[in-house]
């Protein structure tokens, strides 16, 4: 089996069996990963562009660390929003980085549906690394890729993403992954920030943070942007941590079992006590190891299809 | 002389919906005259009528220039009071040369353009230049709208007095709204000392926050942001309330939502101001999921909306609430429209679809094509202040006339357009009522 795009831009467009072909290809990376030489020669002789317009230092190292253990070239190219204003057209740096012999380009852009205009417009490969307020795919399959891991299935969890889902890429890629694999959603945060016809998705909503951790198998704790308390979508961090932030009583509420994930960098005190992400149910670094697998499996998986 | 003959003419100014002849001299409607039943029986089967025969039917005519307009639509010549002409400032994306050959070829035979160009229309001096430009190289009548604020900013009235005077037909900041209430008091109150009339973009720039289409399940989906409808609902109840404050005449442009209708039917009903409301073809033909793959060309503002909302601004038309169709032709330059979704400017390129796509109307039974006529060419004209020259063909008024194809389908090609705006979601699509012949300023314009 294989995946029928040339590009990962959305789960949106994946199928459940595309998703579970991705995690079952990292879970075979993750084992080179421990081996003492963790490069393989799959992709030797191709290139791979990492295109970001928006500074990224996680994800970015991610994905060049992913590339270079499948032995592909690494370009990263970063350019600042601002300049790109007055400068060359999405378009045109694509089209350069095309002539530099890109085989593979990971963009991550400020706008939604930047990656969806790139693979429509050029023949390589591309990879969304995080788009505006859209997606962010691999963030969604490592975080798949790591709950299988802790609880050996995805189907029937039962998850909470807590936080900014209007404005989380990383919850909205989520959200369809699991759906798309059987788990149950609930999202919690204040109503500004959780827009209520997510419901029509079949997932549920709440605003109280006790309410919607009660019986939980994975806690996935979200960033929350400094800037959107200035937008009035809350009125202080202080308030939002009183009421939104994962405290160890809180935790409790959640199963037994449970695991605490965040797709980092954590604003601790903000939205995650640091008693409770760096407690022993945190499984927040086993998400950023796994990073790589998942996304040397991305790499690998669309290399192999030809548009 | 031109005559026309043998057509459908359909003019609710009179009350015409038949076969007419129809005779033109220095630019004007001479004469239109009714065939009677048994010469329309004889024209169906008969391969060269002379409508001479008997000497009473028809208009006789020693030599006249004669379009035979047989199985043709012939209509007065559309008005559409939403138009971006772009000129001064933005000729790359249109100039008054190209929006009104792209106008006639859509059967519209006057538009009104809108104040946003650079410099803004905001005094007598770039009304003049527009109006001159117009008679120079304009293929139809073209209207200039002025600025309602200087700099259209929403803080100064312009002189709206002196701009009437040379030649705005109405004061709009559309693009903007004018967010501040006392501000779009004054103007409603102040425009009394023409009756102006006064076009509001009902938009509250506040609850917009910058959104980029619908808001609902689509936008969160795609990571866009949202513009509530209320947005427009809010600003529309708000312009309604000064309108009956100050006795002002307003008109609300382009609107979008189904809250929007109910709230100018209610309006309507209480009968305190002259209120009157426009819709663009697009908001009655698609609805937001033509964004979906972050198509730029379904972007424009007040966004594409629901199925629930197109349904009932078709509801408005068919009521009477929304009285005018116009196109908000919104010509873009296409690397504008190409790349990131939120760069791209909003705008349709509406000119040469607006017909095509408004005939649907009378296809699905929400209009006649007497009452669609009304909404494209005679409710404009009227509530400009024009309703003996334009959208009438009564004798004396512009002989402004278009002949449509009206069984005959074809493809839209945007590449074909005469605008310069190739910015519309419709291309590739198959439409009817394509203009054979429009006749304006005197002029006759055919294609192929």
């Amino acid at each position: 089996m294989s995946l029928r795009s040339k590009d990962l831009i959305s789960i949106k467009d994946l199928s459940a069996a595309e998703i579970e072909l991705i995690l079952e290809t990292a879970a075979g990376f993750k084992d080179v990963l421990g081996r003492d030489i963790k490069k393989v020669p799959a992709l030797r002789g191709k290139t791979t562009v990492n295109l970001f317009y928006e500074p990224s230092t996680r994800t970015r190292t991610s994905f060049e660390v992913a590339a270079k253990r499948l032995s592909t070239d690494v370009i990263n190219i970063a350019i600042s929003t601002s300049s790109v204003v007055k400068g060359e057209t999405l378009l045109d740096t694509a089209k350069t980085v095309l002539a530099l012999g890109a085989d593979i380009v990971v963009i991550r852009h400020g706008c939604s549906g930047t990656p969806h205009f790139l693979a429509k417009n050029i023949d390589a490969s591309v990879v969304n690394a995080g788009d505006g307020t859209n997606e962010h795919p691999t963030q969604a399959l490592l975080d798949l890729f790591t709950m299988k891991e802790c609880k050996g299935r995805i189907e029937g969890l039962d998850v909470a993403i807590v936080g900014d889902i209007l404005h989380g890429r990383v919850a909205k890629s989520n959200i369809y992954a699991l759906t798309k694999l059987g788990a149950t959603v609930r999202l919690i945060g204040p109503p500004t920030l959780v827009p209520d016809c997510l419901k029509d998705l079949g997932v549920s909503i709440y605003c109280d943070m006790n309410e919607g951790l009660e019986g939980v198998d994975v806690i996935m704790m979200l960033r929350i942007q400094l800037e959107r308390q200035g937008k009035g979508f809350f009125p202080s961090t202080h308030e939002y941590f009183r009421n939104w932030g994962l405290t160890a009583t809180r935790v409790a509420r959640a199963k037994e079992d449970a695991i605490i994930m965040h797709p980092g960098p954590m604003n601790r005190g903000i939205e995650i006590a640091s008693e409770v992400a760096d407690s022993s149910r945190s499984v927040i670094l086993d998400q950023v190891t796994n990073g790589i697998a998942v996304r040397m499996a991305v790499l690998y998986l669309v290399s192999g299809v030809r548009g | 002389m031109i005559l026309i003959k043998n057509g459908h003419v359909v003019d609710p100014s009179q009350g015409i919906d038949g076969i007419c002849d129809i005779l033109i001299e220095d630019g004007k409607i001479k004469e239109t005259r009714i065939r009677d039943a048994e010469y329309g029986n004889e024209t169906t089967n008969t391969a060269s009528p002379s409508f001479t025969k008997g000497g009473r039917q028809g208009i006789t005519d020693s030599e006249p220039q004669t379009i035979d307009a047989r199985d043709m639509l012939i209509m007065p010549g559309l008005v559409d009071m939403h138009v971006h002409l772009r000129e001064p400032g933005f000729e790359y994306k249109e100039t008054i040369k190209t929006g009104t050959e792209a106008a006639v070829r859509g059967g519209i035979t006057a538009v009104c353009c809108m104040p946003n160009t650079n410099p803004v229309n905001d005094n007598p001096g770039i009304t003049e230049f527009i109006l001159t430009r117009a008679v120079q190289e304009g293929s139809c009548s073209v209207f200039p709208i002025g600025a309602v604020t200087k700099g259209q900013k929403g803080e100064e009235l312009a002189e709206l007095g002196m701009m009437f005077d040379a030649g705005c037909i109405a004061f709009s900041d559309d693009g903007r709204p004018v967010m501040d209430s006392i501000v779009m008091r004054r103007a409603l109150e102040y425009s009394r000392i023409r009756k102006a009339l006064i076009i509001s973009h009902a938009e509250d720039m506040a609850l917009a926050a910058g959104g980029v289409m619908n808001e609902g399940l689509l936008s969160v989906t795609l990571g866009l942001r949202g513009i509530p409808a209320k947005a427009e609902e809010v600003m529309i109840s708000r312009d309604i309330a000064l309108a009956e404050l100050t006795g002002g005449r307003l008109h609300i442009a382009h609107v979008s939502a189904a809250g929007s209708v109910e709230v100018i039917r209610a309006a309507k009903k209480r009968g305190i101001a002259e209120i009157t409301a426009e819709t663009c073809p697009h908001y009655f033909s698609i609805t937001e999921a033509a964004v979906t793959g972050y198509n730029a060309n379904a972007k424009v503002n007040p966004p594409l909306r629901t199925t629930k909302d197109m349904d009932a601004i078709k509801e408005g038309l068919h009521d009477g609430t929304v009285d005018v169709i116009a196109t908000d032709h919104a010509p873009h330059h296409k690397d504008e429209k190409t790349g990131e979704f939120d760069n791209a400017p909003s705008g349709i390129a509406g000119l040469e679809t607006s017909i095509g796509l408004s005939i649907r109307l009378v296809e699905d039974r929400v209009l006649t094509i007497s009452q669609l006529v009304e909404k494209m060419s005679c409710a404009p004209a009227r509530i400009l202040g024009l309703p003996d020259k334009k959208g009438t063909l009564r004798p004396g008024a512009d002989a402004d006339i278009a002949i449509l194809d009206a069984k005959k389908e074809y493809t839209v090609n945007a590449a074909g357009f005469r605008s310069k705006g190739r910015n519309t979601p419709f291309d590739g699509w198959t439409l009817k009522a394509r203009p054979v012949v429009t006749i304006a300023k005197g002029r006759i314009y055919t294609w192929e």
